[in-house]
Order: C-alpha cells, then sequence, then structure tokens
C-alpha cells in the first residue's frame, strides 16, 4: 500500500465521521422541529447526507455498485419532498392555526357546558317550587 | 497517474463531508424555515454530489463516471425544485419568516387563489 492509498483510507475514516455527526445534527433538527416544513426539510436533508455516506462506504469497499442505490436514494427523496410539499399545501392550516382552532373549540364547548348546567339547575328549582 | 487520481478522490471525499456538515449546521443554528431550506438545498447537494464524484474517480471506469455524472446532474437539478416546492408551499400556507427577517417581499399570500 502506498502513500497516496493510505491518505484515502485516512480522509475516508475520517469523512465517515463528519458524516455521522451530520446525521446527528440533522435527527436534533428534525426532533425538535418546531414546524411540520422544518421536519421535511431534515428529512431532505437526511437523504443528501445518506446518499454522500453511501458513496463514501462504496469508496471503502471497493464495491461500485453501490452507485446505483446512491441514484435511486436521490431519486425516492425527491419524490418524497414534493409529496410532502403538497400534504403540506392541501393541509392548509400552520401549527398556530391548528391550535387556535382547538382552543376555540375546547371554549365552545365549556361554554355550551355551562349553559346546560345552568339549565338543568333552573329545571330543578321550578320543580321543587311546583312540588311546594 | 494513479496517485494522483487517489489523492484527488481523497480530497473529493473530505471536501464533500465537510460541505454536508456545515449543511447540516446551517439547519440546526439558522432562525427560520427559509434561510435553514437556503443551507440544506444548496450546501447538502454540494457535498452528496462531491462524494459521488470522488467515487467515480476512484473507479476509474468510464460507465460508474458516467453515472456518477447522471446522479450529479439529477441532484443539481432535482434539488432546487424541492426546495421552491416546499418554500412555496409553507408561503401559501401561512408560515411566516422569522423575528430577525428584514424585509418580506411578497406580503399578500392570496391563499384562496393559488391555481393547483
Amino acid at each position: 500500500m502506498n502513500f497516496a492509498e493510505t491518505i484515502l483510507d485516512y480522509s475516508v475514516d475520517i469523512a465517515l465521521v463528519i458524516l455521522s455527526i451530520t446525521f446527528l445534527i440533522t435527527i436534533v433538527r428534525i426532533v425538535r422541529g418546531p414546524t411540520l416544513p422544518d421536519r421535511i426539510l431534515g428529512l431532505d436533508m437526511l437523504v443528501a447526507a445518506a446518499i454522500g455516506f453511501i458513496a463514501v462506504i462504496g469508496i471503502k469497499t471497493g464495491y461500485i455498485l453501490y452507485i446505483d442505490i446512491a441514484i435511486a436514494l436521490g431519486l425516492v427523496g425527491f419524490l418524497a419532498t414534493v409529496a410532502f410539499a403538497r400534504f403540506v399545501l392541501s393541509r392548509g392550516k400552520t401549527e398556530d392555526d391548528i391550535l387556535r382552532e382547538a382552543r376555540d373549540t375546547a371554549q365552545m364547548a365549556r361554554k355550551k357546558e355551562n349553559m346546560e348546567r345552568k339549565r338543568v339547575a333552573r329545571a330543578i328549582k321550578r320543580e321543587k317550587r311546583l312540588e311546594r | 497517474m494513479s496517485d494522483v487520481l487517489t489523492l484527488l478522490s481523497a480530497a473529493f471525499v473530505l471536501i464533500g463531508a465537510f460541505f454536508a456538515l456545515v449543511a447540516s449546521i446551517g439547519l440546526l443554528r439558522l432562525p427560520d424555515l427559509y434561510s435553514r431550506m437556503h443551507a440544506a438545498s444548496k450546501a447538502g447537494t454540494m457535498g452528496s454530489g462531491l462524494m459521488l464524484i470522488a467515487l467515480a474517480i476512484h473507479a476509474g471506469d468510464s460507465g460508474v463516471f458516467a453515472r456518477a455524472l447522471a446522479g450529479v446532474v439529477f441532484f443539481l437539478l432535482t434539488a432546487p425544485i424541492s426546495a421552491h416546492l416546499l418554500a412555496k408551499a409553507a408561503y401559501a400556507v401561512g408560515y411566516r419568516l422569522g423575528p430577525s427577517a428584514v424585509r418580506d417581499e411578497m406580503p399578500e399570500p392570496n391563499a384562496d387563489k393559488r391555481d393547483d
């Protein structure tokens, strides 16, 4: 093994470490959110990093066939991102909208419950008066 | 000659991994969706493309080189499309710029008039 191949071996190992750190940081962003498009973007970035990882593994092991897997993964990642973007568009509301809707619904339910309770109390009072 | 190609491949692997790392740091640290998108879709594509080219150089085969080049061109074509679609969808739905943004040049999203 000559000098250049030793350098290549070392740089492949360093690249694998760097790519693992990349995966970790991207997953931190996916878990943290805070919104759905942020997570979709994180998944897109994860696919890009995985393509690079597969290429580096191909250099390390010498199996050239890995390049086809990388291209196929890129295709799938593109389609997934497009589909997620369509989903964001068709859902049509942000996380803030969903929260506000839930809060409004809860308030309405509470109001209705209060009115119901008052009505029941009034009915009981009327019944008692009729008994007397 | 073979040594030079091996060294070139090593350099491409390292530079590509560095670009991917920078993209992920940008994804973590930038303030809102749109600036994160700019980090991920540019530097991320650059990183994976460089590593694919490194694999092609290492293989030293014209068929593999053609496939790697096709893959890189494909990523270069699709990354802006997917980022643009995602940004457009997010903006139309109502995700706004972060608090540190200076100016929003698309103030009226026209959410009910979009043509899809």
